[in-house]
């Protein structure tokens, strides 16, 4: 497949912002595989990619990864499944833990960046990291996923350059996993809204 | 009389208003924020130290886990 038959479902005048985009993912799980796999679609010049995860069995019921991929990190997987749907993304995937020291370094690069932690802890540490560093990329974070249904209380809310997905309501309860298809909706908010971001010349 | 916003919400502001003022008056315990004053991000140990001036634009993120 060379990249015309690729973009051939694609609209001309698009193609060309998309492919000199470069996007950040934080967190290769539920929200950033499902991102990855839509930008990697879209047709996204570089995605870069972070996570420090293996991929586990209980991870099957809402991240895009399968069963003989249990026990490799989930980076490396993801890389492994993007390059199966598409060869015009550069991927640079970091098998690491993001840190307020890293981060900076390793999406210095990035036009806009997407949160996809699974833990409120590191969700606020990355935002507040992004806000304090590059106050004037946008950041697009998820908060509220959990659970089933209620597609009506789903949203965007923004500010300044933070946007936030998600139902701002929702929380996870102890020990149990938020559900394949409200973190896919989710994920696939924050992934459209890259492409509002980029495509309708708001950065 | 003076007021701020806080999400949208209009309250009455006071002499001193910090940024864990406004979250008691809000009745908002939740742990994992991202608070913005005027469109400036406020850290944690930032709170008690930082006043908000009457009109000021607080926006309160409460991140939830799952992902």
């Amino acid at each position: 497949m060379n990249k015309k038959e690729f973009f051939s479902a694609h609209d001309p005048n698009i193609i060309s912002i998309l492919q000199k985009s470069v996007i950040g993912i934080a967190g290769a799980g539920g929200l950033g595989s499902n991102i990855a796999i839509s930008l990697t679609r879209a047709g996204i010049g570089k995605l870069i990619v972070a996570d420090f995860d293996k991929i586990e069995p209980s991870n099957l019921n809402r991240q895009q990864f399968f069963t003989d991929q249990i026990g490799i990190p989930k980076v490396i997987a993801l890389l492994e499944n993007l390059n199966k749907i598409s060869t015009f993304t550069k991927y640079q995937v970091h098998e690491i833990k993001l840190n307020e020291e890293n981060i900076p370094f390793i999406y210095k690069d990035v036009d806009i960046m997407i949160e996809a932690f699974d833990k409120a802890e590191m969700k606020t540490m990355l935002i507040e990291t992004w806000l304090t560093n590059f106050p004037n990329k946008p950041i697009i974070a998820a908060s509220g996923l959990a659970s089933w249904g209620k597609n009506e209380l789903l949203h965007t809310r923004i500010i300044d350059n933070l946007y936030i997905c998600g139902d701002e309501q929702t929380n996870l309860q102890a020990g149990i996993s938020p559900m394949a298809p409200r973190v896919g909706i989710v994920a696939n908010m924050q992934a459209n809204l890259v492409l509002e971001l980029l495509l309708d010349e708001k950065l | 009389m003076k007021t701020i916003t806080v999400n949208d919400i209009i309250i009455d502001w006071e002499e001193n208003m910090n940024i864990n003022v406004i979250l008691q008056r809000m009745n908002y315990t939740f742990r994992m924020l991202i608070i913005k004053v005027d469109g400036k991000l406020v850290k944690k140990n930032e709170y008690e130290s930082t006043i908000v001036s009457p009109g000021a634009d607080v926006k309160v993120i409460h991140l939830m886990s799952g992902g």
